[in-house]
């Protein structure tokens, strides 16, 4: 079995470690016997639907994300709602996230248009939410990051969270919701990396994916002790220091 | 009615407060005693910092950047000292305002003159600004600009900004020392009102095959297109153009060139500035403390010492406090290197991996403020250079389980992974793993290594800090 990771725009957006997610999904694939390929798809290149397998699409500085969101409208983002709504699996943390909803608004300059995946909107705050952040998922269990931004997300009728927030402060600090979920497509706003301390996470990505392409649900156990370690203390660190 | 000879009181008062509760602190036995005093002594006099800096007969230089800061500033500030200046300098690396007012009020006397004739200021990024405008520098040496401590500092493109802000109030007899290698901070002096002058490395056989995962800029800042580097020698630092508008890195006026790497020992490299060569010889390691050498060469030489001193100087420098230090404890040599970012951590990792890895190492990952309180950072370093070798790596701190978790996704096989408790019950037990008469490395963030390094005080190994 061969899986195509898709980073999407991985070279302008990358911050806060979030290339951590794109290595966790590829060693746990390699782990298990199944060829991870990466594939970095940046502005001005074409998404052809069918040939990756899951998306992952990171946090950026406001500069980049300028250029990114001009980049997404039209056939890249008809493209990667189309992936989605075929069954894709899709990570997007932070300004990724943002962009995957209906628009990001500065506090002084024009909307940045996002794609509309999430029916979410987020408008630039005034306070930045910075520290460790422990969500609570009905479908994931407990899941825990670091939380870095100023931007407000609320989520529009249609729209499921990721998740309860915790501890931290999530989606706009005020709902108590975390994160967006879509079929197999999660937005958030946790890095760390998310997923290499989050397993589950991981996993539900990759066997969404090779049920897409193989029609296979089996996805054989990885010895996740160390995994397990790292996370209790992080949520022991975010419970100490809220 | 002020004369500048009457005594300011509220200055002497300030001075005062800041002597007198360092004093306290060191004798409390609460720490060096570095900080508060200047928050003291800010308390009573707003000014202190401005008033006492501005009595210094040949004027303030300000060196700030992400890396290197610390042993650049004591590298120049032992230049100048071998050139018969007397320095004030914050020596500790307490680099906000108030560490600073506070190692002046220290090295003043209790009236409020100021002991020195020149002051080596190095100041935090977050500061800079500040800083600035209090201590009304002469000479500015910008060093580099890195991913750093992101929940503390924010994103690299506001503390840019920032600078550039700060940069557009100097006047022309200002000098801007700049890393001409670094194309953010090229781009954020340009067309300034302040002379400026820069350094680099012309040419160099250590080079970097691609920009490592912790670059910001490679893109353009004035056009946004991506540059291309004909030279990369670390993080984003080398020689570079754009294709797209034509921006380029400008001509070096300290250009350094024949630079030779041994190990973890030392490096020499040639520095040519207008007629004059330098042939420094370095007794520590890596490109980035030859970058830090040629900073504080290039400002010694704009301020007017021999190269012969120069030379000298930093040919019997020894590292600052806890950068790089060998310890021998219990018949083993320790080699404790501290790891703070994503750049500097690669360069310490890029040291082991040519050294062979058959070492066992110990990594120590804290989040407390002064660490950084988010460790994704982790996932900008390369660990993956230490997956071909064959040593056991322990890991120890109040996160250092996120740092096996790290070394495991970077391919170590998961028998060199040994997680440890907390550092104060799990020192003990690497070494012992460490043969008798033989090497291991220690790789602390900021706050491990303090704990490191009174574990060791309190085993009469190495002396406190502040008494250095």
């Amino acid at each position: 079995m061969k899986l195509s990771i898709c980073w999407l725009y991985g070279s302008s957006m990358n911050i806060y470690g979030d290339r951590g997610n794109v290595l966790a999904l590829a060693q746990r694939c390699r782990w298990r016997g199944i060829e991870a390929e990466i594939a970095q798809l940046g502005a001005g290149d074409p998404l052809v639907p069918g040939v990756h397998d899951i998306y992952f699409w990171g946090g950026g500085q406001d500069r980049e994300q300028i250029n990114v969101s001009a980049d997404v409208q039209g056939a890249k983002g008809d493209a990667i709602k189309a992936e989605v709504e075929d069954g894709a699996p899709l990570l997007s943390v932070c300004g990724g996230y943002q962009l995957l909803g209906h628009y990001y608004r500065p506090a002084d300059d024009a909307d940045l248009p996002g794609i509309g995946l999430f029916d979410a909107t987020t408008t630039a705050g005034n306070e930045r939410f910075i520290g460790n952040i422990v969500v609570e998922s009905s479908e994931f269990g407990e899941l825990v990051g670091f939380e870095n931004h100023s931007g407000l997300t609320h989520l529009g009728p249609t729209a499921e969270p990721l998740g309860k927030v915790r501890v931290g402060r999530g989606n706009n600090g005020v709902d108590g919701t975390e994160g967006c979920r879509y079929r197999n497509a999660i937005g958030c706003y946790m890095h760390g990396a998310l997923l290499p301390k989050n397993p589950t996470l991981s996993d539900f990505l990759i066997r969404a994916a090779i049920r897409r392409r193989y029609g296979s649900d089996v996805l054989p156990m990885l010895d996740d002790s160390l995994e397990a370690t790292a996370h209790a203390s992080a949520v022991g660190r975010a419970l100490a220091r809220r | 009615m002020s004369t500048s000879s009457r005594m300011d009181v509220r200055l002497a008062a300030g001075v005062t407060a800041g002597k007198l509760s360092g004093r306290a602190i060191r004798l409390l036995g609460r720490g060096g005693g570095t900080a508060a005093p200047g928050l003291i002594a800010n308390l009573i006099e707003p000014n202190i910092l401005n008033k006492l800096t501005g009595k210094v007969r040949d004027g303030r230089i300000v060196v700030a950047g992400t890396n290197g800061k610390t042993t650049t500033s004591r590298m120049l500030a032992n230049i100048l000292e071998r050139a018969d200046l007397r320095v004030i300098h914050n020596r500790s690396g307490s680099n906000l305002v108030r560490g600073i007012s506070a190692a002046f009020a220290a090295q003043s006397s209790w009236s409020g003159e100021p002991r020195g004739d020149i002051a080596v200021i190095e100041s935090d990024e977050a500061a800079f600004p500040d800083v600035v405008q209090r201590v009304n520098p002469r000479i500015i040496l910008l060093l580099n600009l890195f991913r750093d401590q992101l929940d503390r500092y924010g994103e690299l493109d506001t503390i840019a900004a920032r600078w550039r802000a700060s940069f557009e109030t100097l006047r022309p007899d200002q000098l801007l020392l700049v890393n001409g290698d670094d194309p953010a901070l090229a781009t954020i002096t340009e067309d300034l009102a302040a002379q400026r002058l820069l350094f680099g490395i012309k040419e160099s056989r250590y080079r970097l095959e691609e920009l490592p995962h912790a670059v910001d800029s490679a893109l353009c800042r004035r056009c946004g297109a991506p540059l291309r580097y004909s030279q990369l020698f670390l993080s984003h630092l080398g020689e570079y153009v754009c294709d797209s508008c034509g921006f380029r890195r400008p001509p070096l006026d300290f250009a350094a060139s024949e630079i030779e790497l041994h190990g973890l020992d030392s490096v020499s490299l040639r520095l040519v500035h207008d007629e004059s060569a330098l042939d420094l010889s370095l007794a520590i390691p890596g490109l980035y403390n030859a970058y830090n050498a040629i900073a504080a060469a290039s400002a010694a030489i704009a301020i007017g010492v021999s190269p012969a001193l120069i030379v000298e100087a930093l040919g019997v420098f020894r590292s600052a406090f806890g950068r790089i230090e060998r310890v021998t404890y219990r018949g083993r040599q320790l080699v404790i290197v501290l790891v703070k970012n994503p750049v500097g951590f690669d360069e310490v990792l890029r040291m082991l991996a040519a050294g062979g890895l058959s070492d066992p190492a110990l990594i120590v990952i804290n989040d407390l403020d002064a660490d950084g309180r988010d460790v994704s950072w982790l996932w900008d370093v390369n660990v993956e250079q230490l997956a071909h070798g064959s040593s056991p790596i322990y890991t120890s701190g109040i996160r250092g389980a996120d740092m096996a978790v790290r070394l495991k996704y970077a391919g170590i096989a998961t028998e060199r992974i040994h997680p440890l408790g907390a550092l104060a019950n799990s020192f003990e037990q690497f070494v012992d793993a460490v043969p008798e008469g033989g090497n291991g490395y220690i790789l602390p963030t900021y706050t491990a290594m303090l704990e490191l390094r009174r574990m060791l005080a309190h085993r009469g190994v190495v002396a406190d800090f502040w008494e250095q």
